[in-house]
């Protein structure tokens, strides 16, 4: 039957490509959902500038993707994994166990963290303990440790609005809640004492009592991207989100932006460091790849470019902060210098 | 004897409660046709929840996404400078490959600021960052292909149509206004005058968007070039490499199961099996093609083929048990005429049997396709929820390997983009995807109604 010559045929072909597949000639990046939009704006000039064709970029989160990087060396294994948190030893030791001995850390910039809420709402100055006396589990209440029943935002600090507390926390498998972890719910607990109360009910681990947030409701984990907190923030005047600054700041005509600490959130205030919630975004390359995958060396070089991830390219205008040491950066790329073990 | 018959004075007897006509609703009956009347009324308002929730759906769906099939662009004329493109005169297509996209940028503001100039549209107090940042990223990379195919351009004079920038896009179609540009970071209130004023000009003009259609997907930088092109192709070479894969397996299977086999314990086992195997949620399979396609066949990730593998696994048993019951609608008496007049078991079944059950296997067939053709999850895990520009080569050139996406992820992937003129076109990709599946479930019923006998 013409059927059976059909699939024959197409077997056949899949078949003889495989085999052609092992050179593959194009660049596989995958991880961090943050990174995402960076990584395709480079791979995008990238594919319309250079011979080669324009590398493939998946998202599925900054785990996943170190995780893929660490299947194994090969063309069917990935080049660059895109991270918006550091690689753990766990990674590393996955990696060594499957031959990738060298990975090349590069760290291209900075993702600031903001609070925003309804453009039509009051404006809000939050420091990073009055955060933590709204949103935490436990809070301290004339000396002793009480759970926390604050309402309104008025509750917690007289200067801030009369508003209901709600906050769209980011779930736990994101990038993004590690950071909102340390920089704000840490950083806040000892600001405003409880992590001393904490301490001296004998609590153990002092970190995790801080992090605990509320569960009656005013905080809510969103698992989903931005765009699900932008439509929670949405359909609730009163909650305030969490969002990466590139979201922001293409959603400003919804959004208002709370200063912390005083500070307005900009690409500016980041990358002096004013502005407290920032994180490095990072990318890893698979040293074996490079020379092998046609255009993985030309990728990375021309996302570390100055024409690119400078103040003044095309990342910075999407809300990229800059890293200040962009130069040591592009000079290790270079020489392919592998990362050591961590600190 | 009845006893209705010996006391025919009792019959019609009030004294009983009975109405003593059928005209005259007793209690009983009243309570009886009450609940009748009840039970329609629920069926009524589940029908009418039913299409609302469609309408809304509907409705929600196509406001969102015709925007998305219409697109602005200037139209103006651009000197193609030779100082910029072609610094040494060689007219060669390799040597003027390293002027990059910022040279083409560069002379498409040029002449856009002096073809303003002339046509005397300005507005008070803009710089000329604010007009020249109203032509899309996208513009002069197409420029660049255009002088790169054909290096006779150089020198010339020439009408462009360039993109423009998707804010002002979205001005021209309401989804930005004078109000929230003056919170947007990406669009100031004199962009918005100067597009008034182009469109007066008649510079700036909004059409159908083809390049929707065709185009590949964009960065988050320049929403207004994203297309559906390589989510298409891909969608097509899986619905093809589907087909090819599932068809015979499925018509074998079922022709051995329903004919051939004997019934046994182990037939037995097997239908139950793929029974099962037709309820499995599909994110399994997906799980399934990641171990066993690419980790362990070594294919590479994002192509067709791995998805067109995963959806047969996934369509196989839906497809199996349509043809089955396909076969089995066939009249025993069909097969004992043709074995009777001496015909062989399997003459019997591809001369009689086989296409008479054709247009049942054939409307199984495409609402199994239908339904690989929104999966999503399975795809996830297997790398084609990823962003690809470059156009897969043809099925002969080896495309099923290239990496490619699918409608129904490319609607996940720009849903959960940060600018807002994603959710229009993932809106519109949405339609684009409701046409495929009303189309296939066309064809399906047709095929139904022209070809199915009843017997």
């Amino acid at each position: 039957m013409s059927y059976m010559k059909l699939t024959a045929s197409t077997l056949a072909i899949a078949a003889l490509s495989a085999t052609t597949a092992a050179a593959r000639d194009n660049v596989q990046i995958a991880g961090s959902s943050t990174v995402l939009p960076y990584a395709t704006i480079v791979a995008e000039a990238f594919g319309e500038n250079f011979d080669f064709p324009t590398p493939v970029v998946e998202g599925g989160g900054s785990g996943a993707g170190r995780k893929k990087l660490c299947e194994g060396v090969g063309a069917n294994t990935i080049d660059i994994a895109n991270s918006s948190s550091r690689i753990k030893q766990s990674d590393i030791d996955a990696c060594a166990a499957a031959g990738v001995t060298e990975i090349m850390e590069v760290r291209f910039g900075y993702d600031g963290i903001v609070f925003a809420s309804d453009i039509n709402g009051p404006a809000f100055e939050l420091t990073p303990a009055d955060v933590h006396a709204a949103l935490a589990a436990k809070v301290v209440k004339d000396g002793a440790l009480v759970d926390n029943t604050a309402k309104t935002w008025a509750d917690v600090n007289p200067a801030l609005p009369a508003q209901d507390i709600l906050a769209f926390v980011p779930g736990t498998k994101h990038g993004t809640r590690e950071v909102f972890d340390e920089k704000v719910l840490i950083d806040g607990c000892e600001a405003n004492g409880t992590a001393a109360a904490h301490k001296a009910a004998g609590a153990e681990k002092v970190g995790k009592e801080c992090m605990a947030l509320r569960t009656d409701g005013v905080s809510v984990d969103i698992d989903g991207d931005y765009t699900e907190t932008l439509a929670r923030v949405d359909a609730n005047k009163n909650g305030i989100g969490i969002f990466g600054l590139s979201f922001y700041q293409n959603n400003t005509d919804k959004l208002r932006v709370a200063t912390m600490s005083g500070v307005v959130p900009s690409t500016e205030s980041i990358a002096s460091g004013e502005y407290p919630i920032s994180r490095p975004l990072y990318f890893y390359v698979k040293n074996a790849h490079l020379g092998v995958i046609p255009g993985l060396k030309e990728y990375v070089t021309f996302f570390l470019s100055d024409d690119m991830a400078g103040p003044d390219g095309p990342l910075a205008a999407y809300g990229l902060v800059s890293d200040p040491e962009l130069a040591a950066t592009q000079a290790m790329v270079e020489a392919e210098t592998p990362m050591g073990p961590l600190e | 004897m009845t006893d209705i018959g010996s006391t025919p004075a009792e019959l019609p007897g009030k004294a009983h409660g009975r109405s003593g006509s059928l005209l005259t609703e007793s209690p009983m009956m009243k309570s009886r046709n009450a609940a009748e009347f009840r039970f329609r009324a629920y069926g009524l308002t589940a029908i009418v929840v039913a299409l609302l929730t469609l309408a809304i759906t509907l409705f929600t769906i196509v406001r969102d996404g015709t925007p998305a099939f219409f697109q602005a662009k200037l139209t103006y004329q651009v000197f193609i400078d030779a100082a910029v493109v072609d610094k040494n005169g060689t007219a060669d297509p390799v040597e003027m490959a390293k002027v990059t996209t910022i040279g083409y940028a560069r002379l498409l503001s040029n002449s856009l600021l002096a073809y303003l100039d002339e046509k005397g549209v300005a507005v008070e107090g803009m710089t000329d960052k604010e007009i020249t940042d109203m032509i899309s990223k996208d513009a002069p990379a197409r420029l660049r292909d255009r002088v790169l195919a054909d290096p006779s351009l150089v020198g010339q004079t020439i009408t462009v149509k360039a993109l423009v920038g998707g804010r002002i896009d979205g001005y021209l179609k309401g989804r930005v206004t004078r109000e929230s540009s003056a919170n947007d970071s990406n669009v100031t209130p004199r962009q918005l005058d100067m597009a008034d004023r182009m469109v007066e000009a008649g510079i700036l003009r909004s059409g159908f968007n083809w390049r929707f259609l065709t185009a590949p997907d964009a960065s988050d930088l320049r929403p207004e070039a994203a297309g559906l092109g390589i989510a298409l192709m891909g969608t097509l070479y899986m619905m093809m490499l589907v087909l090819i894969f599932t068809l015979p397996i499925a018509v074998a299977a079922s022709i051995y199961l329903e004919e051939f086999a004997p019934k046994n314990w182990f037939t037995d086992l097997i239908e139950v099996n793929i029974s099962n195997l037709a309820a499995v949620p599909s994110i399994v399979y997906g799980i399934l093609g990641l171990a066993a396609f690419i980790n362990f066949a070594g294919l590479p990730s994002s192509a067709p083929i791995v998805g067109a593998l995963v959806l047969t696994l996934m369509t196989l048993p839906t497809i199996i048990i349509a043809t089955r019951s396909a076969i089995r609608a066939v009249p025993p008496s069909i097969r004992d005429a043709a074995l009777g007049v001496g015909a062989s078991k399997m003459q019997t079944v591809f001369h009689h049997v086989l296409p008479l059950a054709a247009p049942g296997i054939l409307t199984g067939t495409i609402l199994g396709l239908a339904s690989a053709l929104g999966e999503t999850g399975p795809l996830l895990l297997i790398g084609m929820v990823a962003f690809v520009t470059n156009y897969p080569a043809s099925p002969l050139d080896g495309g099923f390997m290239d990496p490619a996406t699918a409608l129904p992820v490319q609607v996940y992937s720009w849903a959960s983009r940060s600018d807002p003129a994603f959710i229009e076109r993932s809106s519109g990709a949405i339609i684009v995807l409701l046409i495929f599946l009303v189309c296939m479930n066309i064809v399906a019923i047709l095929l139904r109604r022209r070809f199915e006998r009843r017997w």
